[in-house]
């Protein structure tokens, strides 16, 4: 018997044999492939970032760049709660989970909001995905991202309404990712 | 033959009442998840294959009307071109080699019960059913299905006025997307079994050849897809809402889709290449009755082949307008890249050195694709060196080029993991002489079809040309399009004794026994066809690697991943 193997008997009393737990790795893997889908979008977005003669085009309105350093906090706050949710998930402290879980949630969701409203500023003043480049590459690498705001938050809440904490520390692994991911869209698409 | 894992038969009794919706349709076992893929693909080989006849017929004899179509004028060339590509990459390949082999195999031969996750190995296998409807579809919408190549490249693919097709041009982006999910999703399962349901004793290097060059594969495929993703999203964005990512008039740039597109095309070539390699790996051994030759470099040099095909991208582009300086670069790494290959090849052959070789029919189809890939593997060293490819880029010599080495994987490599796992997968023996005959006649006419295509290409024949006559240089070699067409015609027609084998197989063919090749490998220690749940309800142990075939410790000449030599070794 190999070592860390977990033999399991399944409802009809049948041998299973597993050696790691699937869903930590299945995740993992599905991260990996993620990771390279905003890589081909930040890898388009500098090739037009770095070819263009001027960045920000010229008569292109300016990035909410302090509003969103404030959304950054809060997307980024929301790591403290999910690791207290995982810790309640361990110790399977049910009342903690559900108000980390609930924390955590509201985070990620005042951040979309903020996120939500520059949009439709932004819009406003002209900035819209076919009006150049510039608005295009903004709109798709920000809005993929947004979407996997959008993602987590619905899972999030199918966890919390199905009171099923056993999906919990895959669902961190996801929300670490989405948040881990931002810092260094805000800094390429706002900052940089 | 003993197993040392007991196979208890009549503990399934319980497990097989499942019903015909659950067992046939929406089912989670991963061995009627392959099967499906298995039949959906082949489905699309049949309409592939026409196409391709449609096709070879009016570069035979343009303007006659094809027998059973009518005439086919430019437009209807360019999506007979672009759905053949599309339908044999993306609907053949990648569901018979991944697909189908990758369920059935990757579970059964490294001893777990089922996939990690099984419900969503069921989803994978629907959404790419919801993936081919879709792209059945397209043929039948007003303006009819996409003709901008199977490469897709804009502004051809991003303006419905350039190419006359709008709905088709956006269905065949939605198809690609939900062949990606299921893939996806297969994907994960197949890499999270591997690493988590190996049976005890199933060490990686004990691992079967074919394991690793799907796991290969699966991993190439779930890192290159992403980029061609975010490509995709942009390409439809370009066409639904009008930005300009690939329009140059609007600050776009064309070439940004062909990298993104080549930086997953190459490695796609290996996903559809690799499992290819895996299935042949595991026939040589046990017809040649010898351990497979260096086991572990065969794995080190999948791994590089892998590693290196995601910096060969743009040897697809020499002729594209990119910055000229990257062709060297790229030439080398491509050139770089024969070097695993060629390993891969040298074992394969010196795998048979010396071996008892017996030639069933796995056997043969193996060969065959080790003849006919080395083929296509020396003519890609042509197109790789961007002095020789600027020539022969987008001639038929890199048709020929590209179908000795998809076709060989796809055909040659997936008949020979047919014809040996067949009597697993259905509890059947085919017929050996209607294989063979098979075989030797997809030999023979795969040569006519495809080998003059490298000397038409060679005199200049351009791919894509709906009418070779146009053009007067062309005119004398026309000859050379004739040969090629019968050839396929007669290639298409080499399929029959196939469809009649299988046929007659399922209907009246013998039962095949647990283990009718003499083979190592776990899924041989189940029953034919494994029960759902694979083994009775003990799992077998692995001691040994897969290749341990005319073993001095034991009598027969083969010694099965399971069985314990304990009192003789000591």
């Amino acid at each position: 018997m190999s070592r860390g193997a977990i033999v399991l008997e399944d409802e009809v009393g049948f041998q299973r044999h597993h050696r790691v737990d699937s869903a930590t790795v299945g995740m993992l893997i599905f991260l990996g492939a993620e990771t390279m889908l905003f890589a081909g979008f930040i890898a388009a977005f500098l090739v037009f970032r770095l070819t263009a003669p001027v960045w920000p085009p010229p008569l292109q309105p300016r990035l909410p760049v302090g509003v969103t350093a404030v959304s950054t906090a809060v997307l980024l706050s929301s790591g403290y709660p999910m690791w207290r949710a995982l810790r309640a998930a361990r110790d399977g402290d049910h009342g903690g989970l559900g108000r980390s879980l609930t924390l955590t949630g509201l985070l990620g969701a005042t951040f979309l909001g903020v996120q939500g409203y520059e949009w439709a500023r932004l819009l406003t003043f002209g900035l819209t995905a076919p009006s150049g480049i510039y608005g295009g590459t903004f709109y798709t690498l920000i809005g993929a991202h947004a979407l996997h705001v959008l993602a987590a938050l619905a899972w999030l809440g199918i966890i919390l309404i199905l009171r099923n904490p056993a999906g919990v520390p895959v669902f961190g692994m996801y929300w670490y990712f989405v948040v881990g991911l931002w810092p260094l869209l805000y800094t390429l698409v706002y900052l940089a | 033959m003993r197993e040392s894992g007991a196979a208890v038969l009549d503990v399934h009794a319980h497990h097989a009442e499942r019903g015909f919706w659950r067992t046939y349709v929406f089912s989670t076992d991963h061995k009627m998840i392959g099967k499906q893929y298995l039949s959906l693909g082949l489905f699309w080989a049949v309409v592939g294959g026409l196409l391709a006849h449609v096709m070879r017929w009016q570069l035979a004899w343009p303007e006659t009307a094809v027998p059973g179509w009518g005439e086919v004028g430019p437009e209807t060339y360019n999506v007979l071109v672009t759905m053949h590509g599309t339908i044999m990459v993306f609907f053949v390949a990648m569901p018979i080699l991944l697909g189908a082999f990758g369920n059935f195999l990757i579970p059964l031969m490294i001893g777990a019960r089922d996939m990690a996750f099984p419900r969503l190995n069921m989803l994978s296998v629907w959404v790419f059913a919801l993936a081919s409807l879709v792209l059945l579809v397209s043929f039948f919408i007003p303006g009819g299905a996409a003709s901008a190549g199977w490469t897709g490249y804009p502004p051809l693919s991003a303006k419905a006025e350039y190419t006359g097709v709008n709905w088709g041009m956006d269905l065949w982006i939605l198809a690609h997307a939900l062949e990606f999910a299921a893939f996806l999703m297969g994907g994960v399962n197949y890499l999270t079994t591997a690493i988590a349901l190996r049976v005890p004793g199933m060490t990686f290097f004990r691992l079967p050849l074919v394991i690793w060059q799907l796991l290969t594969a699966t991993t190439l495929f779930l890192l290159s897809v992403g980029p061609l993703i975010a490509g995709a999203v942009m390409l439809l964005l370009d066409r639904i809402i009008g930005t300009h990512f690939y329009a140059a008039e609007g600050g776009g740039d064309p070439l940004l889709w062909q990298h993104l597109f080549w930086f997953f095309g190459h490695p796609e070539v290996y996903v559809i290449l690799l499992p290819a390699v895996g299935l042949v790996l595991d026939v040589l051994p046990v017809f040649a009755r010898k351990p497979i030759f260096g086991y572990r470099w065969i794995i080190y040099s999948t791994i590089a082949a892998g590693g290196l095909s995601f910096i060969v991208w743009a040897h697809h582009m020499f002729v594209s307008g990119m910055d000229p300086r990257l062709a060297m670069p790229f030439s080398i790494t491509t050139i770089l890249i024969s070097v695993p290959f060629a390993f891969i090849m040298f074992a394969m052959i010196a795998t048979l050195w010396k071996g008892s070789i017996r030639f069933d029919t796995p056997m043969l189809w193996a060969l065959g694709f080790v003849a006919m890939f080395i083929v296509g593997g020396l003519t890609g060293i042509f197109n790789g060196s961007a002095p020789a490819d600027i020539y022969i880029s987008d001639t038929y010599f890199v048709v020929a080029h590209f179908h000795y080495t998809l076709f060989s994987s796809v055909v040659f490599g997936g008949f020979a993991g047919f014809y040996f796992w067949f009597p697993k997968m259905f509890g059947r023996l085919l017929s050996e002489p209607l294989g063979k005959i098979h075989f030797w006649l997809t030999l023979v006419f795969f040569n006519v079809t495809f080998f003059p295509l490298h000397n038409i290409g060679l005199a200049g024949m351009m791919r894509r040309i709906a009418n070779p006559l146009e053009y007067e240089f062309l005119v004398p070699h026309q000859w050379i399009n004739v040969v090629a067409t019968v050839g396929g015609m007669l290639l298409l027609a080499s399929q029959i004794p196939f469809v009649v084998n299988v046929v007659w197989s399922l209907l009246a063919g013998k039962t095949a026994p647990k283990n009718p090749w003499g083979a190592n490998t776990l899924e041989w220690t189940a029953p034919s066809p494994p029960p759902h749940l694979n083994w009775g309800e003990t799992l077998p142990v692995v001691y040994r690697g897969a290749y341990e075939y005319s073993s001095p410790e034991v009598a027969e000449d083969w010694l099965p991943q399971d069985r314990t030599l304990a009192a003789r070794s000591r």
